[in-house]
């Protein structure tokens, strides 16, 4: 059983050190603000949008016959196409076929699949070298920690903490802390790895059903450098990643980099169909772990048409501030905190609550999730299940009460006011009161407006 | 055609002078206002906790108690999105008395831009102004056109303000950053949402604001509760209060 | 080569089983309609400009034989000396990849000369068909990248791109939209991450 996330504890001491949350936020919304440029440069943004949810939610409902289409047009193009029930299931299939190559060193490219399955534990564990390419990832690798954003794995870490990290493992110069002498180090660092690595692992950004074929969509290249030295790719997919015809991607690659980045598109959207040639492979694995049940809600079944650009985080006022560990979770933010409940509702029932409802993840998403519905519909699956704690469900119980009795409630409105009036400040304005910790409460006044009201309309 | 106003229960506890500035502009406007008896909540504290069978019996209330109205009319854009938007989990579709409240329930700005056609008010507000743009308003009900999104909308609220003689409107850098209020959240995430707060009051007051406008109270309760704490040079005023010619600092 | 085993047969069928026996309504695929998307008057600046954008210098030359002269003008390719070409017509190469069997070998190579088959004027990014590469990895692991478009070969969005390369039949083929680029320390831009470090577009107008 996963231990239970406490997601205001767990951001504390992130949103509570303005050096650490002010930082992070700044650096979020520079990514959005460019977002919203690139987003605003094309007239048609939001008919894309409402093209990229139909096809979304057209593949997701059709899902069967796009996956069997795609196995058997992958597998004509001399593909191996594997399914996975779930994560273990899938750590077993890519150890298999490590195994069967005699591997031992594995570079590795971006995949949130991988890191959702924990491949990088499982295989270290069996003797196994898996060196992240993705500088961030590779950042967050050396360290001993995990990516805290999707698309921006590093964007919690300060450039010194790089360079220190850097310094010890790499042997930069200490207290160096230039990123581009950072990032020059890594490439000479990374370069050895890609010319030794004996098996390259790759995510999957979008599959083909009618040609059997994958895009892979990078800015540094460590996707393609990983997968055309070795013989063998493993590319790891999520069931949901299938669109069915080719020039579907006319309007994917046209959202994803701008919603993630800002970029017009990734330096490189590489398509692969089939293994490299006639003597190397292509294995596919299919990923479900809880997408099918997924599937079967009808509330929550849109988070399928996700396409991992991290938009939701970078606009989540919430996660710019709490910072992307705070969630727990592989998938952190918005999106995150939807699909992490559907995991685990016991572990994860703090995160639906992480969020102000203030909805500007759903009119940001590229593929129209209504991701703040979704969040509010998962407080009701927590409640009904009993996974509130007593004192929240019971107090709403007691205000439900008082709202059904208009006599009531103005007597306690009225109690209520003319004890913040007399009471002194120390009663009032205590750490028992969690609202006035940061905040004064209002000035109560004299009358209500229903007073007023009786005192100056009445007829 | 008489209209309901509906007042939120923390604005009449908390703030009556919104609900009578609300309740005098309409009347100047020649709107038929009448404020029925027996308001509490429209149940958003229950219904955004997730508590459902709590916040029934309160939807159904409100509903019963307006149903004979024209319009609903209230100065308050998330207890609107409430009716508009959310109470369909709690009735019957077919219920006429939920139909009609549900589709006629408008919030304050929303009822003087679309239904009464306000084009002139004659009052003065000479003082530098920021508008912080509620999320619900904003994205619920479209008030305006969130910055995420690139579907033209006009902005209501701002319109009805340029109605105002002597404003003179300060930009925030962030137009619509949600200010951390999220009803319970303000207490279940206490630290996030204050931080969320002060960074936007911090927005305001670099840019020379004296008033921080908003059309919803509940963010301006918690955004003035911040302010009064760190002792932050900017009041915070409901739209309605300036649109019916209250002076500086009645909030 | 590793085959899935009978547990892996037990897995697909389950997971099958498992979305066929939720049956959901299905909405019609939606289409793109082109009217509705954008297009350039002068795709050609528009294209210029947002290479630009994304880190790569564009040149343009009325001819072939002023490929080498525009090259020759850029310091790290006068002095480079392992130079592989895939555009033999407009520029000789220094060493002929077809000859070399192990991609690793490559690893050493200073420039790659590659072919584009057409323009996306809204991204900056070129097209490139896998099968004018000998091995995939010159676009990656040379220090240096320059690629020979058609001044006639461009569209204007990817809704055009996908309707040209719509039967393509390589076994790769990428659009490459400026040098490799990397933004994971504190979001500072950094060129040349894994791949090349510059991108060079020869704009040919008699190619």
């Amino acid at each position: 059983m996963l231990p239970i996330v406490q997601h205001p504890a767990a951001a504390k001491e992130f949103v509570n050190d303005p050096n650490r949350s002010r930082w992070h936020d700044q650096a979020l919304w520079f990514v959005r603000s460019k977002r919203d440029k690139q987003a605003a440069s094309l007239p048609e943004w939001e008919y894309l949008r409402e093209t990229a949810s139909g096809i979304k939610t057209h593949t997701i409902a059709n899902l069967a016959h796009y996956l069997q289409e795609f196995e058997r047009n992958a597998t004509a193009r001399g593909a191996v196409v594997h399914w996975a029930r779930d994560a273990d299931h899938h750590n077993e299939i890519v150890l298999r076929i490590l195994r069967d190559h005699k591997t031992k060193r594995i570079v590795k490219s971006k995949s949130m699949l991988t890191e959702e399955c924990g491949l990088n534990h499982y295989l270290e564990d069996n003797g196994i070298d898996v060196v992240d390419t993705d500088l961030g990832e590779r950042i967050v690798q050396l360290r001993g920690e995990t990516p805290s954003h999707i698309v921006l794995p590093a964007i919690h870490i300060k450039k010194e903490e790089v360079g220190d990290t850097f310094h010890k493992h790499l042997g930069t110069d200490e207290g160096a802390s230039d990123p581009k002498y950072l990032a020059e180090a890594a490439r000479g660092h990374l370069r050895d790895k890609f010319l030794a690595g004996e098996i390259g692992i790759t995510g999957v950004n979008f599959a083909i059903a009618e040609t059997g074929g994958l895009v892979v969509c990078t800015n540094e290249g460590n996707a393609d450098l990983g997968t055309s030295l070795p013989r063998v790719h493993i590319a790891c997919m999520g069931i949901e990643k299938l669109l069915p015809r080719q020039r579907d991607l006319g309007v994917f690659t046209r959202l994803l980099a701008r919603s993630a980045t800002g970029q017009p598109i990734t330096s490189y959207t590489s398509h692969f169909n089939g293994p490299r040639d006639e003597n190397s492979e292509l294995h596919i694995v299919l990923v479900d772990n809880g997408r099918s049940r997924l599937r079967e809600s009808e509330t929550f079944r849109a988070a399928m048409h996700c396409i991992r650009c991290g938009a939701c985080m970078n606009t989540c006022p919430v996660y710019r501030r709490s910072g992307g560990h705070s969630y727990r979770a592989t998938v952190p933010g918005p999106i995150g905190s939807v699909l992490s409940p559907t995991r685990d509702q016991n572990s994860y029932k703090s995160l639906p609550y992480a969020c102000s409802l203030c909805g500007s993840c759903s009119d940001v998403c590229p593929v129209k999730i209504p991701l703040h519905h979704q969040l509010l519909a998962w407080r009701g699956e927590l409640v009904g299940k009993k996974l509130l704690p007593l004192s929240k469900r019971l107090s709403m119980r007691c205000a439900s009460y008082l709202f059904r009795f208009p006599a009531l409630f103005r007597l306690v409105g009225k109690v209520g006011r003319f004890a913040l009036r007399v009471l002194p400040r120390w009663a009032t304005h205590n750490r028992l009161n969690v609202w006035t910790i940061a905040r004064e409460l209002p000035e109560p006044p004299k009358e209500s407006f229903h007073q007023w009201h009786r005192r100056h309309r009445n007829h | 055609m008489t209209v309901a106003l509906f007042v939120p229960c923390y604005i009449d506890q908390l703030y009556p002078d919104v609900a009578i500035a609300t309740l005098e502009l309409l009347e100047r406007l020649g709107v038929d206002v009448a404020y029925p008896d027996g308001q509490t909540c429209c149940g958003q504290p229950m219904a955004n906790t997730g508590c459902e069978t709590d916040t029934a019996p309160v939807a159904r209330r409100l509903v019963d108690l307006f149903a004979d109205f024209e319009a609903v009319v209230c100065p308050s854009g998330s207890c609107v999105s409430m009716v508009r938007n959310h109470y369909a989990a709690y009735f019957d579709p077919e219920d006429a008395k939920f139909q009609h409240v549900t589709s006629k329930t408008y919030e304050l700005c929303e009822y003087l831009h679309d239904v009464v056609g306000v084009t002139h008010l004659d009052v003065k507000f000479p003082h530098r102004v920021s508008l912080h743009q509620s999320c619900h308003g904003l994205r619920e009900l479209r008030l305006g056109q969130s910055s995420e999104s690139m579907t033209p909308r006009e902005n209501k609220v701002r319109k009805l303000l340029n109605l105002v003689e002597g404003i003179e409107w300060v930009e925030p850098d962030r137009p619509d950053d949600c200010c951390g209020f999220g009803g319970t959240f303000a207490v279940n995430e206490a630290d996030v949402s204050a931080e969320m707060g002060r960074a936007r009051i911090a927005d305001h007051c670099d840019k020379g604001s004296e008033v921080l406008a908003s059309a919803d109270m509940s963010c301006l309760m918690h955004l003035q509760g911040l302010i009064r704490r760190e002792k932050n040079p900017i009041q915070v005023m409901h739209v309605a209060q300036i649109l019916s010619g209250r002076p500086l600092g009645a909030a | 080569m590793m085959k899935p085993t009978l547990a892996d047969t037990d897995a697909r069928q389950g997971i099958l089983d498992r979305i066929n026996t939720k049956h959901v309504d299905i909405p019609p695929l939606p289409d793109v309609d082109v009217d509705r998307v954008i297009q350039f008057d002068e795709p050609i600046d528009k294209f210029v400009e947002m290479l630009a954008m994304v880190g790569g210098q564009a040149h343009q030359v009325d001819s072939q034989a002023d490929v080498r002269a525009q090259l020759e003008e850029i310091e790290v390719f006068r002095t480079a000396t392992r130079i592989v070409s895939l555009a033999p017509e407009s520029i000789a190469g220094t060493i002929d990849a077809t000859q070399i069997e192990d991609p690793h070998d490559l690893s050493t190579v200073d420039w790659t000369i590659a072919r584009g088959e057409f323009m996306v004027a809204e991204n900056g990014s070129i097209w490139i068909d896998g099968d004018t590469l000998p091995h995939r990895v010159l676009l990656f692991i040379a220090q240096y990248l320059a690629i020979v478009v058609p001044r006639s070969q461009i569209v204007s969005n990817m809704h055009q791109a996908y309707e040209r390369i719509e039967n393509f039949s390589a076994r790769f083929g990428v659009f490459v939209s400026g040098p490799s680029k990397t933004a994971d320390i504190e979001q500072s831009l950094v060129l040349g991450a894994h791949g090349c470090r510059k991108l060079q577009v020869l704009i040919v107008g008699d190619l």
